[in-house]
């Protein structure tokens, strides 16, 4: 069971060429926009046809350039749920999601079917309406009803709530997160937003200019980036040059400072990645005297900019992020960070 | 009163407006699907008959379906014949109208959002139920405005009609042709009645073309109220 995608694709000067694996469960495609994560999508829906390679979802073949196949959409058996949902704005939430069935059912069957979807997406009442007179958050739950009531082996959702206000975006996950567990299939989630792909994914390929960076889970991805690029997408602040000088101890030129670390490093040390919150004013590990340059409020905390002493001129300001409860009469002259919390990257 | 060119210039009109409806959509939807350069070319080529005076138009088709001419003398084993036969001024004003039908149609094709057909096909929606089911009424305004337009056009149509199947009254007379003929034999008041008679077409099918824009204002402009609720 699970999907394999491994696929080529050229299109002008851009060039798609990716390889995964996925068991059950919601597998993330976390990159920039513009990286060919829809593409990818459109791929495996087989809207767009690649080049070469395989798709393969749960032993049944749905592309291969070696042996010549490549079915159409209508016979992969996947649910998309684009970006804008796509409802057909000339019918009503009934007929939309009557268009989601399969021909083998009878009129009876289908009855039933859509009276338990509209209650289980909470859409009682609402199956007279047009999608254009429907909230965004309606919208959506038409369109994953639609889907589902094809039953279909595979969902895909191409980045799920960046249509939807903020404050019911977080509301909507826990609900798509209730009903991902629900269909207990695979599902793949494209999304540039990496709180997004925390809640919900339990595994993420990192896509950056059309081919895998990173595959990892996604607690592990977060806690041990490794690669520059993840530390970037997963929000890393600080991302700073360093070298190796012992298993325990690096060095950081442009800081001018050498850092204790808890895991023995590996060689090909490039960088280090401190999250903005992971300076502390009483840690006693990697503790060093302090310059600040400037600081911004947010609702909730602060972010300060600061120099180390012997900090070279060149180099950029640290952040340093912290909730506003903490916040201290008078500036820390010390920070200090715990020897777990210096990310290591490579290569 | 004779009212055969009412009734003539009716069925031509009607006649070629449905055949362009047909062939303008289907040409429109695979001309929108094309690659740009081959797209500008072919559209050039059907929008053609717009620019061209009517004479021009009326040339072609008598050098191409003329009694003594291969395609004409082919028809003709058929018993199809364009020359003379209001038949003749069905073609002609189908050709004259084609690209009003087509243009529009193609427009309302372009800006149609393709992944409403994508999200057809993934729901397993055979491609025939996406064409009329959800395309054709996404472009429903466009192709609705290109048919009005094809129908008023073919109505007023003179120049290649009259080439193409002159003026028999009885036979092929129309509205345009019997004004010019009554206004050349000095018939004043003859020409008058008829050009009364096509302002009032005429102004029949605008106000039913206001009516439907109209109709489908209010239900927009209702329906954005109901979201802002």
């Amino acid at each position: 069971m699970g999907i394999y995608v491994d696929i080529k694709k050229r299109l002008g000067k851009f060039n798609l060429d990716v390889c995964f694996e996925s068991k059950d469960g919601v597998l993330g495609l976390l990159g920039a926009s513009g990286c060919g994560k829809s593409m990818i999508l459109k791929c495996i829906a087989g809207i767009e046809k690649p080049d070469a390679g395989k798709i393969i979802l749960d032993d049944k073949i749905l592309f291969d350039s070696a042996k010549k196949i490549n079915l159409p959409p209508q016979k992969r058996k996947l649910g998309y749920l684009f970006q804008s949902y796509a409802l057909f704005p000339n019918m009503d939430v009934r007929q939309n999601i009557l268009c989601g069935f399969s021909g083998a059912q009878n009129q009876q069957e289908k009855e039933k079917a859509l009276d338990e979807v509209l209650e289980l997406m909470q859409l009682q009442g609402k199956d007279k309406h047009r999608p254009h007179a429907l909230s965004g958050g309606q919208q959506q739950r038409v369109a994953l009803a639609r889907i589902l009531v094809g039953n279909p082996n595979l969902i895909m959702l191409d980045e799920p709530f960046s249509a939807l206000d903020s404050h019911l975006r977080e509301r909507l996950q826990i609900q798509m997160q209730a009903l991902l567990k629900q269909f207990g299939k695979t599902v793949l989630l494209v999304t540039h937003n990496m709180d997004e792909a925390y809640r919900l994914c339990k595994q993420i390929v990192l896509i950056e200019d059309g081919t895998v960076g990173v595959f990892k889970n996604t607690k592990d991805l977060f806690f041990n980036p490794e690669s520059r690029q993840a530390a970037i997408l997963t929000g890393c602040k600080n991302i700073v040059a360093a070298r190796k000088i012992s298993a325990h101890e690096l060095e950081i030129p442009s800081w001018g400072i050498r850092f204790q670390v808890d895991k023995p490093l590996k060689d090909g040390l490039c960088a280090v990645a401190i999250r903005a919150h992971y300076f502390n004013t009483e840690a006693n590990w990697n503790r060093f005297p302090i310059v600040f340059t400037g600081e911004l409020e947010e609702p909730y905390g602060y972010i300060y900019t600061f120099r180390y002493e012997n900090q070279q001129a060149e180099s950029e300001d640290i952040w340093w992020k912290f909730p506003k409860s903490r916040r201290a009469m008078e500036k820390p002259k010390e920070l200090g960070i715990s020897n777990r919390n210096i990310f290591p990257l490579y290569e | 009163m004779d009212l055969f060119p009412l009734w003539n210039s009716l069925r031509i009109a009607t006649l070629s407006a449905v055949i362009v409806f047909f062939i303008g959509i289907f040409a429109a939807y695979y001309v929108s699907k094309l690659r740009p350069f081959v797209k500008g070319v072919i559209d050039v080529i059907l929008t053609l008959p717009l620019v061209l005076p009517p004479t021009v138009i009326g040339y072609f088709l008598l050098v191409t379906v003329g009694a003594r001419r291969p395609l004409g003398m082919f028809l003709e084993q058929f018993g199809v014949r364009f020359v003379m036969t209001w038949q003749g001024g069905v073609l002609a004003a189908a050709v004259i109208a084609f690209p009003l039908m087509y243009r529009t149609a193609r427009s309302g094709f372009e800006s149609f959002d393709e992944t409403l057909a994508y999200a057809g096909q993934t729901l397993g929606l055979s491609n025939r139920f996406i064409f009329w089911r959800i395309r054709m009424p996404a472009c429903k305004q466009g192709i609705i405005a290109g048919l009005v337009l094809a129908f008023a056009r073919a109505l007023g149509e003179f120049g290649a009609t009259s080439m193409l199947i002159g003026y028999t009254p009885g036979r092929t007379a129309t509205i345009a042709t019997t004004v010019f003929h009554l206004w050349q034999v000095n018939d004043e008041q003859g020409a008058f009645v008829w050009v009364m008679i096509n302002l009032a077409i005429s102004a029949v099918v605008l106000l039913a073309v206001n009516m439907i824009e109209r109709k489908n204002g209010y239900l927009r402009r209702y329906q954005k109220e109901i979201r802002e609720i």
